[in-house]
C-alpha cells in the first residue's frame, strides 16, 4: 500500500517528461523525413503509377495522339511478334553477363581481401573503383575502337598469327562490353563479404582435413553468397534496362528490351507501348529481388 | 607447398589480367584523342594535339558541357538537402518501417535507369510539363539522393552519441550542437557525397535521354555523335575530358572518406 502510493508521483514525473520528449522527437523525425519522402512520393512513385496507367492506354493510329481509354492491347502486342524473343534474349544476356562477371570477379576479390597486404589491398580497391566511375560512354566507345576491324584486338591477334576475331557489332561484342562495364559492381560486394569472412573458419576447415575445393564449396561459397547475390542484382538489373551498349556495339540482332522501349518512345512515338514494355524489367527485377531476399542478399546490401 | 605457390602465382596472374582488362580500354580511348587520323585504326601512327583545340572551340560541345555542369550542380544541391534530411531522420528515429526507407531511396538505382526515365517521361507528358533542363534536374536528383544519404548515414552511425550528449551537458542549444559538433563531424561525408552525386549526374545518359528537351547535355551529345558516326576524333577528346572531370572528384572523395565507402550504385557501401 505505502509503496504504491509512494511510487506513483515518482514515476509520473519522468514518464510525462519522457513522453513529451518522445513527442518532440517524433515531430522532429517527421519534419526531417517529410521533404525527401514527399519528393519520392510526388515525383518517383506517382511517375511510376502514371507509367503503369499509360501502359493501359493506346495511340490513335490516325491522329497519333494518346487515347486514354483503358485497354490491354499493348500487352497483347508484347506477347506476340518479335517481342517474346527480344525479352528472352535480354534475360539470357543479363544472366550470361552476371555469371561471367561472378567468375571473373571472384578470384580477384579473393586475392584482394585475403592474400594482398594492406597497401596492395588499398591500391587494388582504387583500381576497381576508378573504372567503375569512368564515364560510361567513354568505356563503350573505347571498346568500339578496340573491337572494330582495324582495332587493337584484330591487330593483336594478327601479331600472334591467329585469325582475326572480327568481333565488332556482334552479340559477342555486346557480351564483352556488358561484362566489362559491370565488373566492378560485382567485385566490390564480393570483396566486402570475403573480407568479413573469419580466418578461423578457413583454418578449422583445413585442420579437419578438407581439401581446398571442399573448403571453397562448403565454407567460403555459402558465406560469400549474400555478396555474390548483391553484386548480381546490379549486373542483372543494369543489363536489363540498357540500350546504349546494344546500339553502339551490338549487331543487327542485338535488340534488347531497352532498345524496344527507346525506339517506341523516341522514334516510334508510342509511349503507351514503351510504358508497357517497361513493366517487364520491373517484373523480372521483382522476382529476382524476392529470390535474392530468400538467399539472404540484403544482409550484404 | 609447390602447389600452394603455383596457386598463388595463378591468382596474381588472374589479378594482373583483370587489371589489364579494366584499364586497357580507358588508356586506349585517351591515346586515340591524340591520333591525327580521322579513321581510327590501331596502332596509332601520327600524333597530334589539334583535336583538343577543335573540341575546345566547338560551340555545341561548349553549350552541352555548360548544360551538364548546370544540371549536375543543381541536382547535387537538391540531393544534398534531401539526402541529408533523410539520413538525419532515419538515424535519430526508432520507428516501424525505418529500414524500408533505405530500400525506398535505393530503388531508382536498383531498378534499371530506363524505368525512371520512362516513368518521368510519362508523368511529365501526362501533366503537360515541357521537357527542359529542369526536368533533367528532377530526374538526376531522384537517383542522387541515395548517394548523399548513404554517405551521411554511414558517418552518423560511426559518430558516437557521447559527443552530442557532452555538448548538451555543457549547455549548448540544439542549434549550437548542430553547428559546432554535428556539422564538423559530417562535413567530409557531405563533401564526398556531393562529389559522387556530381560525377553520377555529369555522366548520366539513360534517364537524361527521356527527360531532356531539345538541349543536349554532354553525354547526350557524345551518344548522338557516336551513333551518327560523326566527329569521332572529337568524341575521343570530349570523352577523355569527361573521364578527367569525373576522376578528380572521385579521388578527392576517396581521400575524404577512406576508399572503402564510395561505391555508388553498389549498395554494399553501408558499413557494418
Amino acid at each position: 500500500m505505502t509503496t504504491s502510493v509512494g511510487s506513483r508521483p515518482k514515476s509520473g514525473g519522468p514518464r510525462s517528461l519522457r513522453s513529451s520528449a518522445a513527442t518532440r522527437a517524433r515531430w522532429r523525425t517527421a519534419f526531417l523525413l517529410s521533404p525527401p519522402l514527399l519528393w519520392f512520393l510526388v515525383i518517383y512513385f506517382s511517375s511510376l503509377a502514371v507509367m503503369l496507367l499509360t501502359s493501359l492506354w493506346s495511340v490513335n493510329g490516325f491522329t497519333n495522339l494518346i487515347d486514354r481509354h483503358l485497354t490491354t492491347q499493348n500487352f497483347h502486342q508484347i506477347a506476340s511478334g518479335a517481342y517474346p524473343s527480344i525479352i528472352g534474349r535480354t534475360v539470357l544476356i543479363a544472366a550470361l553477363v552476371t555469371i561471367t562477371d561472378a567468375v571473373v570477379a571472384f578470384p580477384f576479390a579473393y586475392a584482394m581481401a585475403r592474400v594482398a597486404t594492406q597497401r596492395v589491398q588499398r591500391i587494388l580497391l582504387v583500381a576497381v573503383l576508378l573504372p567503375l566511375w569512368a564515364s560510361y560512354l567513354a568505356k563503350v566507345f573505347a571498346w568500339t575502337s578496340i573491337l572494330i576491324n582495324g582495332g587493337a584486338l584484330n591487330w593483336t591477334f594478327a601479331k600472334l598469327g591467329l585469325p582475326a576475331p572480327n568481333l565488332g557489332f556482334t552479340n559477342g561484342a555486346m557480351w564483352i562490353v556488358f561484362c566489362y562495364i559491370w565488373l566492378p559492381y560485382m567485385i566490390v560486394p564480393i570483396y566486402g563479404s570475403l573480407e568479413r569472412l573469419p580466418s578461423s573458419l578457413l583454418d578449422a576447415s583445413a585442420d579437419l582435413g578438407a581439401s581446398w575445393w571442399s573448403t571453397f564449396r562448403r565454407v567460403i561459397l555459402p558465406l560469400v553468397m549474400p555478396g555474390l547475390v548483391a553484386g548480381s542484382i546490379f549486373t542483372f538489373s543494369l543489363t536489363l534496362g540498357d540500350y546504349v551498349t546494344p546500339l553502339l556495339i551490338g549487331g543487327s540482332n542485338s535488340t534488347l528490351v531497352g532498345n524496344a522501349i527507346y525506339e517506341n518512345l523516341l522514334t516510334g512515338g508510342n509511349l503507351p507501348l514503351a510504358a508497357a514494355l517497361s513493366t517487364i524489367p520491373i517484373a523480372v527485377m521483382v522476382v529476382y529481388l524476392i529470390v535474392a531476399k530468400r538467399l539472404g542478399a540484403f544482409e550484404a546490401l | 607447398m609447390i602447389r600452394a605457390r603455383l596457386a598463388r602465382a595463378g591468382l596474381w596472374l588472374w589479378v594482373l589480367g583483370v587489371l589489364f582488362f579494366l584499364f586497357a580500354p580507358i588508356v586506349t580511348i585517351i591515346l586515340f584523342g591524340f591520333d591525327r587520323s580521322v579513321i581510327e585504326t590501331w596502332p596509332i601512327r601520327h600524333w597530334t594535339l589539334s583535336w583538343y583545340s577543335v573540341a575546345w572551340h566547338d560551340p555545341q560541345v561548349r553549350s552541352a558541357f555548360l548544360l551538364s555542369l548546370k544540371a549536375a550542380i543543381a541536382a547535387t544541391i537538391l540531393a544534398l538537402v534531401l539526402g541529408s534530411l533523410a539520413a538525419f531522420g532515419v538515424h535519430r528515429a526508432r520507428f516501424f518501417g525505418r529500414d524500408s526507407i533505405s530500400l525506398l531511396l535505393i530503388l531508382p538505382l536498383a531498378l534499371p535507369g530506363i524505368i525512371t526515365g520512362v516513368a518521368l517521361n510519362s508523368a511529365f507528358r501526362w501533366a503537360g510539363i515541357q521537357l527542359s533542363i529542369w526536368t533533367v534536374i528532377v530526374g538526376h536528383t531522384t537517383f542522387c539522393i541515395v548517394v548523399i544519404y548513404n554517405n551521411v548515414i554511414a558517418r552518423l552511425r560511426r559518430t558516437s552519441n557521447t559527443l552530442l550528449e557532452a555538448s548538451a551537458d555543457l549547455g549548448a542549444t540544439g542549434l549550437q550542437t548542430f553547428r559546432f559538433v554535428t556539422l564538423p563531424t559530417i562535413a567530409t561525408a557531405l563533401v564526398s557525397g556531393a562529389l559522387l552525386a556530381f560525377a553520377l549526374s555529369f555522366d548520366e545518359v539513360i534517364v537524361t535521354t527521356f527527360t531532356a528537351g531539345a538541349q543536349n547535355t554532354l553525354p547526350i551529345w557524345i551518344f548522338g555523335a557516336i551513333r551518327l558516326g560523326q566527329q569521332l576524333p572529337e568524341v575521343n577528346v570530349v570523352v577523355t575530358l569527361v573521364v578527367v572531370v569525373m576522376f578528380i572528384p572521385i579521388l578527392i572523395a576517396a581521400r575524404l572518406t577512406g576508399s572503402d565507402n564510395f561505391a555508388p550504385r553498389v549498395a554494399a557501401n553501408r558499413p557494418k
